[in-house]
């Protein structure tokens, strides 16, 4: 069964089309990995999906509230503990349980460290551990492995087979190899937006004086 | 919903978070001022209600940047937005948070302050009535003036010129109030009003704030 439908989908960063005639649809269980050279719009095209910004055309279709999304920010208070931060996001989505969560991402041992004295590694786990104790389904993931080592990589591929195993479904954009040889694998290059130019879509003007 | 509260209130108290801040500055201008005017108690007891008035404005937009501009910083106000909770809950959430740390420590440090204006005896119940009136309406109307500047690095500026104007309605009726009540005049006109204008702004600002968030964040 299909979660996550993208139809002719068509987004736009600062008033200017990047991506356009997008179209794929994710099912429950799989991965799909988003590939394609800076500034290609993998990052506008997670944004759009998560709702944080209008989708100049097309239609993306999934069941509501079914979405965790994770930036290239963590989203960590500094002076809160890695159980607080973690604790914090438990609440929002009403799921309180971050045990899992802390074992999972190898974070018990740093539990009552404020998050300022974490290593990059450290934070990045952290903000991933996040996405475990949203419960949702789909989760949209920006350059998640930045910053990690192999140890961590393999420790969030794992996480990332056991979300899929419960029937989530994950979709990534990324430039390493995460090992996660059953994702399938788009490349965003020949969506590539023309140029109004060149006949391609106006972007809406007043966009680029927000 | 409580969460954020007690995340936004723990983090006020830990290091750096700024509680205290607004009421240092509120017991700066209300020490300075006596030294300034001259220590005659007849014109300090004459000008203590509109000083402390404008005294608590100026604290509260002190630390009005900080609303949203560190959980911009840091990435969580992408995340808090695509979080199951309604952004304008999130606006009026951080309203009540910035209220706690900034507004009622002000209406509970007024009377002693008062008394280093010579306010009048009888004045002192009506400053911590119109304050606790009157600063949510602050905090709220703050929130509108952070979202709106809430992507703008050095915002702080463009922040206090956008809100300041929102605030003089506020600040009119309060001192009004605090006014009226030391010289025992009918007070009931200005503290309807201060209420209505409150009760308004909680109602609706937050609605203009989410919204703005959301064009900030696209």
């Amino acid at each position: 069964m299909s979660m996550l439908s993208v139809e002719g989908l068509a987004v736009s960063r600062g008033g200017l089309p990047v991506l356009e005639g997008l179209s794929f649809s994710l099912d429950a269980g799989h991965a799909l990995v988003l590939r394609g050279p800076n500034g290609v719009g993998k990052t506008t095209l997670l944004r759009t999906l998560a709702g944080l910004q209008p989708a100049l055309a097309g239609t993306v279709s999934m069941p509501p509230e079914s979405m965790a999304y994770a930036a290239h920010s963590d989203g960590l208070k500094s002076t809160l503990t890695v159980r607080e931060n973690l604790g914090f996001w438990a609440s929002v989505y009403a799921t309180n349980d971050i045990e899992p969560a802390l074992k999972r991402m190898n974070l018990q041992s740093l539990e009552t460290r404020p998050a300022h004295s974490l290593s990059a590694g450290q934070k990045r786990r952290l903000g991933l551990a996040r996405l475990l104790v949203t419960g949702r389904p789909i989760w949209v993931l920006d350059e998640p492995t930045v910053s990690l080592d192999t140890a961590s990589v393999a420790l969030f591929a794992e996480a990332v087979r056991g979300h899929l195993a419960n029937g989530g479904a994950a979709l990534i954009a990324t430039h390493i190899d995460l090992g996660l040889n059953e994702a399938k694998v788009l490349d965003l290059t020949p969506f590539k937006a023309k140029t109004p130019e060149e006949g391609g879509m106006q972007g809406a003007f007043d966009e680029a004086f927000l | 919903m409580i969460a954020l509260l007690m995340r936004d209130l723990r983090l006020a108290v830990r290091a750096g978070g700024g509680f205290g801040l607004g009421l240092a500055f509120f017991l700066i201008v209300v020490t300075l001022v006596p030294f300034g005017v001259g220590p005659e108690g007849k014109i300090l007891a004459r000008i203590a209600p509109g000083i402390l008035w404008v005294g608590a404005l100026l604290a509260c937009l002190l630390s009005l940047d900080r609303i949203f501009a560190l959980d911009y910083e840091d990435g969580s106000l992408d995340l808090l937005v695509t979080a199951p909770v309604p952004l304008e809950g999130v606006v009026s959430i951080k309203a009540l948070a910035h209220w706690i740390t900034t507004g009622l420590p002000l209406v509970v440090a007024a009377p002693v302050f008062g008394i280093l204006l010579h306010l009048p005896q009888g004045a002192h119940v009506w400053m911590v009535i119109s304050l606790l009136l009157g600063t949510p309406a602050l905090s709220v109307l703050g929130t509108f003036g952070a979202a709106l500047t809430v992507g703008l690095k050095r915002g702080g500026l463009l922040l206090s010129l956008l809100v300041l104007p929102f605030y003089v309605p506020t600040l009119i009726f309060g001192a009004e109030l605090v006014r009226r009540g030391a010289e025992g005049m009918n007070t009931e006109t200005p503290l309807l009003m201060l209420a209505g204008i409150t009760a308004a702004t909680v109602a609706l600002v937050p609605f203009a704030s989410a919204a703005a968030i959301r064009v900030n964040l696209r």
